[in-house]
């Protein structure tokens, strides 16, 4: 079970860089070695199982329903490549440590790469495709910080957007390719999919799975033409430039091409893609790397051309090419890697990495100069070392190839590259270590610390005990690795030195000798190169960049307009059309449920809804009036309940009018009391147009659900209503009792928006607020602010309307009433005061804040609901009982009367809150005194006291 | 019956999306409300009509209404209170700060406060 902890273990220890980092650098290094050591330990543990030739598998269940499972499996390819990933990785890890100055982060260095280590073991040892997809993009993400670590740089920071985007973009193609091969095999599992080579050859949905596959993995590994990403993601410090892209990212394409070697390869469209995309990336690149005069371009557009040779081996698809395949990816990331870490040290060291400012570096670098050496000898494919091994076996499939009918094709091309990389490879190690010394040097050179040089020797000791000892160090790898790939039985094969005078050594040697021909004549050869039409690939890239911007913002620009009016109306729109699409497609005649017969006063009620509904809609410019012809619609809904047998709802709702109803009267008080007619008659009518289908589309169903007959939940509301519950008002009871658990959030809802409106208005009001405030104030308004009859007819009505609420309140158990109207009732009359004689006379007298009120509320219902858990019982469990009094006779108590109390206050508190907030608010804008007294008439003019607000 | 109650919904359906589409608060205000009044009407009358049959229990009852929408409605309507209330200071508050009451506050700066400014004047005077 340990397999999963092996991508686990680098992601885990992530964060211990930048926690460590400040015990120092080494401390921070270490730690990052030590979980990369952890892990490849792990991996290692299987090692003996998989030579074994078992499949080491774990799984873990991720999202089942859509296949996706964190499924991991071990078999000798990924075993191959998570031991270079983890090998490599711990290299640099020591590299990196003395790399990195000490102005640079390293904790986040670090951080980073173990990210990405991660994400790349991930992506070699998932059995699940959608995984590997999770891995695949983190390790473009990753690897995007990676490049744009030093963030100060804008070419770090180009290069990493360039690579995010081509990857990213190649990630998406992946995504589509790897979902229709799940499709085709009928699992997402990869040990599974590759048991289904035939099935999925024969697929009608090959080609393009094979298509979006490849753009996933040619984009990955930097092929032509998406092969300009890689240099320029050379701006990421040498270490990363190191272990991405030479080792390790950059082979994420051309191990997935291996990993499906054994289900995609085979066919005529994989070898005739496939194939040349290799050849050509490998001869352009080549070719473009003679010329640079940045070592790392050099050695960047080197690595292009050594992926496009892998490319190229696994698009044969022989069992021989891909075995080459394998041994040239170990090869490679041996000699590669020691190559970019060494020109790290140049750098490091002189201050340069311009060939043109280098030059006669093997004395004063001893050390660096032999290793860098031996590897570029083994790039350029020199006997006896491993880079020669692997070319060998190229060159000797690439010669029996045949494409397209010209038997000439392959073999003249990878003569060109060979004699191309021996160019390069040529000039890299002349250019750099031979010639005079020099006096100019941005910095004195010589040998860096060992630190730094051991990895690159612990590399190129591989590089020549591979080279001389071949089928000794690398022969068991290699087959196990080829056996994986291939899938079948493995060819027959010796890794050897000497196969005798073969053609293949005969094309080394002649491009031994016209590589080096080239490097003589360098100067000829860049004068005709500068002849050619060279194609910018950045320039092109920015400008299809800048153009899928361009194409967006306008876009954007068209469609986001900032009109909350035009967004709302598409989707309005879009659910129209929708609805429309299942009215057509379902039956839509009225039910054959008997209707009731049609009276008189409900069809003028009717026409007094319908007329105030239009008058509404077609004069609320007039916003007063607007408000008055809501009020009677409000009306005629309560009687529509009161009608149909809903009394609950029609004190409801008629209590929930006169509220709405003062609150915005309060609000227009402040607010313009026209809208001004200033949207065209075009938009009106597409509104009204819309407005009329939803009307009409809302009454066709509500008709066609009220004439149908259903089976009704509350039988069981019903029966249990008096039994259970203790009460004969159902609809009360289910609100404190059967579904007391809703009545309960609904309140604290209640609770939160009052608040919420003490919040926005309590703040206090800015300058601009502030000003439009004092512009009300100079507005007219009534002579009698504060009238006397209406004081007087509040301050008789307040006693009574507690009352009321009071009875309301006690009643609501058997009748209608309850805790909601009766908070209403009591409001209400409670706003009142604070309508006739003014805010602060109000707020003044009040003794109990209706904040403290809210609280209370929510509190009482949240323990009565609790209290049951003391007997024992769920939440808001409810018990009754019947007791007596003298003089009041048989009573019942229930607990459901404290819920319901903490919902009477919560509904009190929350009204009052609002209404009170907003008469605050008003009374700021007020120009008249705030006097001591209720009314304006002053009854005694010697208690009279006038303030100025 | 029914067909009243159902026009009724749907006229009152009408008029609070197109007041909903309005480019003022207030009458997007409005609109919510007769789209409240709507909406609760049309989730009572899921439990289909009856008169005369509330759901009390009485000894001359012949029958009785469904209670459970018409619980799940009457905490609507004080919820849609609440939802009004909430928005209407949204739109007090807005319209304070940046003197206009457009839904929008698109730009500002273009005229925006200005124009709504004159709008706001003139529409202050009592008529």
């Amino acid at each position: 079970m340990s397999l999963w902890l092996i991508p686990l273990i680098p992601f885990l220890a992530a964060v211990l860089p930048p926690l460590t980092i400040r015990s120092g650098r080494t401390v921070c290094a270490v730690t990052t070695g030590l979980a990369t050591l952890l892990a490849m330990v792990l991996l290692l543990s299987h090692a003996p199982a998989v030579y074994r030739g078992e499949i080491v598998q774990a799984r873990l269940d991720w999202l089942p329903q859509i296949g996706l499972s964190f499924s991991f499996f071990l078999d000798g390819l990924g075993l191959f490549f998570g031991a270079l990933i983890l090998g490599i990785g711990l290299l640099v890890i020591v590299y990196a440590r003395f790399y990195l100055s000490r102005n640079d982060p390293m904790g986040r260095f670090y951080a980073y790469l173990l990210l990405f280590q991660g994400a790349m073991v991930g992506v070699v040892v998932s059995d699940n495709i959608l995984l590997l997809l999770v891995f695949w993009e983190l390790t473009s993400l990753t690897s995007f910080l990676l490049i744009g670590y030093w963030r100060h740089l804008p070419e770090a920071r180009q290069g990493a957007r360039m690579a995010l985007v081509v990857t990213g973009g190649g990630g998406l193609l992946l995504i589509a390719g790897m979902l229709m091969l799940g499709q085709i095999a009928g699992s997402y599992e990869l040990s599974e999919i590759l048991q289904r080579g035939d099935l999925i050859k024969a697929s009608p949905l090959y080609l393009p799975m094979l298509l979006l596959v490849l753009g996933g993995a040619f984009t990955k590994s930097a092929q032509f033409p998406f092969h300009f990403w890689l240099p320029h993601a050379m701006a990421a410090p040498t270490p990363v430039s190191a272990y991405l892209h030479s080792a390790t990212m950059v082979k994420a394409g051309v191990f997935l091409l291996a990993r499906l070697w054994p289900v995609l390869a085979g066919t005529d469209a994989w070898f005739l893609i496939v194939a040349p995309v290799g050849l050509v990336t490998m001869l352009v690149a080549a070719w473009i790397a003679i010329f640079k005069d940045d070592l790392k371009g050099l050695l960047a557009f080197s690595t292009v051309s050594h992926l496009g040779l892998m490319t190229m081996l696994l698009g044969f698809g022989t069992p021989m090419a891909a075995v080459a395949a394998v041994f040239h990816i170990l090869n490679h990331a041996t000699f590669k890697a020691a190559l970019f870490m060494g020109a790290g040290i140049i750098d490091h060291e002189t201050g340069t990495r311009d060939i043109r400012r280098l030059g006669g570096l093997l004395t004063l670098m001893p050390i660096t100069a032999t290793l860098v050496l031996i590897a570029s000898a083994s790039m350029a494919g020199i006997a006896p070392l491993n880079g020669f091994l692997s070319k060998e076996m190229m060159l000797e499939q690439a010669l029996q190839t045949s494409y397209a009918g010209i038997p000439w094709l392959f073999p003249v091309m990878v003569g060109l590259a060979t004699l191309f990389s021996v160019a390069y490879s040529v000039r890299l190690a002349v250019r750099v270590f031979f010639g005079p010394k020099r006096h100019d040097y941005p910095a004195h050179p010589h040998d860096p610390p060992a630190g730094m040089w051991l990895p690159v020797a612990v590399l190129v000791v591989l590089v020549v005990a591979i080279g001389l000892l071949p089928a000794l160090i690398a022969g068991p790898i290699v087959a196990r690795t080829a056996l994986a790939v291939i899938g079948g039985p493995l060819p027959s094969y010796y890794l050897a030195i000497w196969h005798g005078v073969t053609p293949a050594l005969l094309v080394s040697i002649a491009a031994l000798i016209a590589g080096t021909a080239l490097f003589l004549a360098y100067g000829r050869v860049d004068a005709i190169r500068l002849g050619l039409p060279r194609p910018d690939a950045k320039t092109l890239f920015d400008r299809v960049v800048d153009r899928a911007v361009t194409a967006a913002s306008g876009l954007i620009a068209r469609s986001h307009t900032g009109s909350l009016q035009l967004y709302f109306a598409i989707i309005l729109g879009a659910v129209l059309v929708l609805a429309a699409g299942g009215f057509w497609t379902a039956s839509h005649g009225a039910g054959a449920r008997a209707t009731l017969p049609v009276s008189f006063p409900a069809v003028v009620a009717w026409l007094a809804l319908v007329v105030a509904s239009l008058a509404a809609a077609l004069r609320h410019h007039d916003r007063v009036f607007a408000l008055v012809l809501t009020s009677v619609v409000g009306l005629v809904v309560s009687l529509a309940f009161l009608q149909f047998s809903a009394p609950d709802l029609a004190l409801t709702q008629i209590s929930v009018d006169v509220v709405t109803t003062v609150l915005l009267l309060l609000a227009l008080n402040l607010l313009p009391k026209t809208t001004p007619r200033d949207i065209g008659g075009m938009v009106r009518w597409r509104d009204a147009g819309i407005a009329a289908l939803a009307g009409l589309g809302i009454a066709a169903l509500a008709y066609g659900v009220m004439t149908r007959g259903y089976e009704t939940i509350s039988t069981y509301h019903l029966e249990q209503s008096k039994p259970g519950g203790g009460g004969t008002n159902v609809v009360n009871v289910i609100l404190v009792d059967f579904r007391g658990f809703d009545t309960f959030g609904e309140i604290i809802v209640l609770g939160i928006a009052a608040l919420a409106i003490y919040a926005l208005l309590d703040h206090p009001f800015g300058r601009a607020s502030a000003r439009r405030l004092a512009s009300i104030r100079s507005a007219e308004e009534a002579r009698d602010a504060h009238p006397l009859m209406l004081v007087v007819a509040t301050r008789a009505l307040l006693p009574l309307a507690l009352t009321v609420g009071a009875y309301i309140f006690l009643r609501g158990h058997n009748l209608p009433g309850g805790g909601f109207i009766a908070g209403l009732v009591v409001a209400m009359a409670l706003i009142m005061q604070y309508m006739a004689s003014g805010y602060v006379w109000a707020h003044d007298r009040a003794r109990i804040d209706p904040r403290a009120m809210i609280g209370a509320g929510i509190v009482i219902a949240g323990l009565t609901g609790m209290g049951s858990w003391l007997f024992g019982r769920p939440f808001l469990t409810s018990s009754y009982d019947y007791f007596s009094l003298p003089l009041v006779g048989e009573f019942e108590l229930a607990t459901a009367m404290a819920f319901d109390l903490g919902v009477f206050l919560t509904v009190v508190g929350a009204v009052l809150m609002s209404l009170a907030q907003i008469s605050r608010v008003q009374q700021r804008a007020e120009r008249s005194p705030v006097t001591d007294h209720p009314m304006d008439i002053v009854l005694d003019a010697k208690t009279a006291v006038v303030k100025e607000v | 019956m029914e067909l009243l109650v159902a026009s009724a919904t749907g006229v009152m359906t009408a008029v609070g999306i197109y007041l909903l589409l309005r480019a003022r608060t207030f009458p997007v205000i409005i609109g919510l409300t007769f789209l409240s009044y709507a909406v609760n009407l049309f989730l009572f009358a899921m439990g289909r009509l009856g008169i005369n049959q509330p759901p009390i229990f009485g000894a001359q009852a012949t029958g009785y209404a469904d209670p459970l929408p018409q619980a799940l409605v009457l905490t609507a309507i004080v919820i849609s209170f609440g939802m009004t209330a909430l928005i209407v200071v949204l739109a007090l508050r807005g319209f304070l700060e940046s003197g206009s009451d457009a839904v929008d506050l698109a730009a500002p700066e273009e005229g925006g406060p200005a124009a709504a400014g004159a709008h706001g004047d003139t529409a202050r005077r009592p008529s």
